[in-house]
């Protein structure tokens, strides 16, 4: 510990230590832990697990069998009719948490993968990690048929494949951001032909499986789905948290990084091994859900206005843009159930290019 | 061999990759000096810098600190010894200058404990002492590139080490704001008694603000010692290849580098020493060259036009 003694102000400081210009928020201390509680921060987590949460009871009481809210839980508590304890807790539930889970893992894994690229477009879809996973879990239904289980391990190790070449490729003396992505961008291309070809000479039903997989959805998902994620992620989270602030500091470059304390190609190893596994685990789970980890990290980073990556600001905003795009994806558009990955791209998409205008137009960007 | 001190290197192999730039250093730097190091470009001198302060691994050698080998730290534990102020480093967007202050404490916190109250009074010193208390609310990317440059020095004081780094810390800056930040260094080595090191390329700033002069060339130290001591019209054109005058400058009486007039020279050397007439000869040829070219880019352009 070290203990410096505030310094006596002298008449120079004062002013600035009155304004309070240091304190970039409100000092929280709790015993031996303290923080920087910036207000902004609190008020915007605060608004996005309330929507999340409202989003949540949404997906729970509709459908085809409409539940009030007041059955939802009491459905949830354990009483209540046998229709409704069976759409609550054996079919909607787990679809929701499996909608909260995977969201979150794609916002946080995107805000790794953007902050160790230093660049909004190194997200996992953009530098083959979901193209690999996709293929390899097209090869698993054309080749092997594919029960669920065996396709999701074929999209994990397509997935951990593909990154793994990508990160060869691109790395030297650590990994270079634009490298990375051109490298990713490349392979990706090679991958979509390679899938292409695959899904031309199977047949139709194979085809349209294949075809619905790769879009990516979470209808039919249950509980073990989601304890497989909840798994993955209570392993992968809090050290991915942990090594936030390491995050911020090599975003500034890497010898600052160094100079300051982060012993960088440690950190920059854990952390993509992290988020590749946390992006395998949901993409195993949902299929290749385009635009959540490209979207997430940025919307929440502006939202917050923060001057660095917030993983846990991704992964609430992650779970939140999943959430709302299944509750779409569901009920939007008539009878027609469209797969989550159809309506993530046009819910992200449209919020990312609104908020870039907005930014344009302020010149603030 | 060196004398050790806080900080020394021994046997230093330094490379990046396969192209070595040191070979079999020896370097210590004196404690409680003002040490800069001089060279010509691409002579080692930030390669140096960077393996003082665990950024580059020798390929062989060993740097030691504070009496034990550097490596053999913990990263924050250098960080809190040691600060480096690199060459480049980026300010995220958006960072205002009190957020970035603030990140030069990051070695001094921990998991859980995130904000301490020194911390608070150390960033506002370091504002102080740097000239940008008043700027602290500010966006980093709207400052000047003087203002930035204090306000990156501030995070390095922030890490409140007794010895500092610093890559080239005047690079981009006008006369005015070059001795703002050489003034600054010299208060922190006067009056906090810090250990300063910093590469500089003007001679006659190093010579009037080193106590410790280190004079690189091609990957190796060439002289070392007090300014007044070691710098001659012949080390300078030994090291540099300029044939130059010392005298005391007239601020105060260190060396100052003066440059012999060359003018009227080069064109002669160029042409292995042939006589001055040939020479002026040379001028005036490429000065009706250029008119030719002149004229026939007139012609094409009167061509284009009528076409």
């Amino acid at each position: 510990m070290t203990a410096t003694t505030p310094r006596t102000a002298s008449p120079a400081d004062a002013p600035a230590t009155a304004r309070g210009t240091v304190r970039p928020g409100r000092p929280v201390r709790l015993g031996r832990v303290s923080f920087l509680l910036r207000p902004r921060t609190a008020v915007v987590f605060g608004v996005l697990v309330a929507a999340i949460a409202a989003v949540f009871a949404a997906l729970l009481m509709l459908g085809e069998y409409e539940i009030p809210l007041p059955r939802v839980v009491a459905a949830l508590a354990g009483t209540g009719e046998r229709l409704d304890l069976f759409f609550v807790r054996d079919v909607r539930l787990p679809r929701a948490w499996a909608a909260v889970l995977v969201g979150a893992s794609l916002g946080v894994a995107g805000a790794v993968f953007q902050s160790l690229s230093r660049n909004p477009l190194g997200s996992p879809d953009i530098i083959g990690f979901t193209g690999g996973a996709a293929t390899g879990a097209v090869l698993t239904i054309l080749v092997l048929g594919g029960s669920m289980l065996q396709v999701s391990l074929g999209a994990v190790v397509g997935g951990v494949a593909t990154a793994g070449l990508v990160y060869l490729l691109a790395m030297r003396n650590g990994v270079q951001g634009y490298r990375l992505i051109l490298v990713g961008i490349g392979i990706s291309a090679m991958l979509t032909s390679v899938r292409d070809y695959l899904i031309t000479r199977a047949d139709l039903t194979e085809a349209k499986a294949a075809q619905v997989w790769m879009i990516g959805s979470l209808n039919a998902r249950g509980w073990s789905e989601v304890i497989a994620v909840a798994v993955c992620m209570a392993l992968l989270l809090p050290p991915l948290l942990a090594l936030g602030p390491r995050l911020r500091l090599m975003e500034m470059g890497d010898q600052s990084a160094q100079a300051l304390g982060v012993p960088v190609q440690r950190t920059q190893a854990v952390a993509l091994l992290a988020a590749s596994a946390l992006t395998g685990a949901a993409i195993a789970v949902a299929g290749p859900i385009s635009f959540i980890a490209l979207a997430a990290p940025q919307l929440a980073r502006r939202l917050l206005r923060s001057n660095g990556t917030t993983l846990f600001g991704a992964a609430l905003m992650g779970a939140l843009l999943l959430t709302a795009a299944d509750l779409v994806a569901q009920h939007a558009v008539g009878d027609a159930r469209l797969p989550v990955g159809a309506v993530t791209a046009v819910i992200g998409g449209s919020y990312l290019v609104w908020l870039l205008y907005r930014e344009w137009r302020t010149g603030r960007a | 061999m060196p004398e050790p001190s806080r900080l020394w290197g021994e046997n230093l192999t330094l490379a990046y990759d396969q192209s070595v730039i040191s070979r079999d250093l020896g370097i210590s730097i004196p404690d409680n000096s003002f040490t800069v190091i001089v060279g010509p470009n691409a002579c080692g001198k930030s390669t140096l810098l960077r393996a003082l302060s665990r950024m580059l691994k020798p390929q062989s050698g060993a740097v030691h600190l504070d009496g034990r080998l550097i490596s053999s730290y913990p990263s924050k534990e250098v960080a809190r010894r040691l600060g480096l102020l690199p060459q480049s480093s980026v300010a995220p967007d958006g960072i205002t200058v009190a957020d970035l202050v603030a990140r030069g404490r990051y070695p001094h916190q921990k998991l859980l404990r995130q904000w301490s109250r020194s911390d608070e009074s150390v960033i506002t010193e370091s504002m102080e002492a740097t000239g940008v208390a008043e700027l602290a609310d500010r966006m980093v990317d709207e400052l000047s590139g003087g203002q930035r440059q204090r306000v990156w020095l501030a995070m390095v004081l922030a890490q409140q080490t007794p010895l500092l780094l610093l890559d080239e810390p005047t690079t981009y800056l006008d006369i005015a704001h070059q001795m703002d930040v050489l003034d600054l260094c010299a208060d922190l080595h006067h009056e906090r008694e810090y250990t300063l090191v910093a590469v500089l390329h003007d001679l006659n700033q190093a010579c009037r603000y080193a106590t410790h002069l280190i004079v690189m060339k091609e990957g190796a130290v060439v002289a070392e010692g007090e300014p007044s001591d070691i710098v001659t019209a012949d080390l300078v054109e030994k090291v540099f290849g300029l044939p130059v005058r010392v005298v005391p400058d007239p601020e105060t009486g260190t060396p100052m580098i003066v440059a012999v007039d060359r003018r009227g020279t080069i064109g002669r050397r160029a042409r292995g020493g042939a006589e001055t007439d040939g020479a002026q000869e040379a001028v005036a040829d490429a000065a009706d060259v250029s008119q030719e070219g002149d004229a026939d880019q007139d012609g094409e352009l009167l061509e284009k036009r009528s076409a």
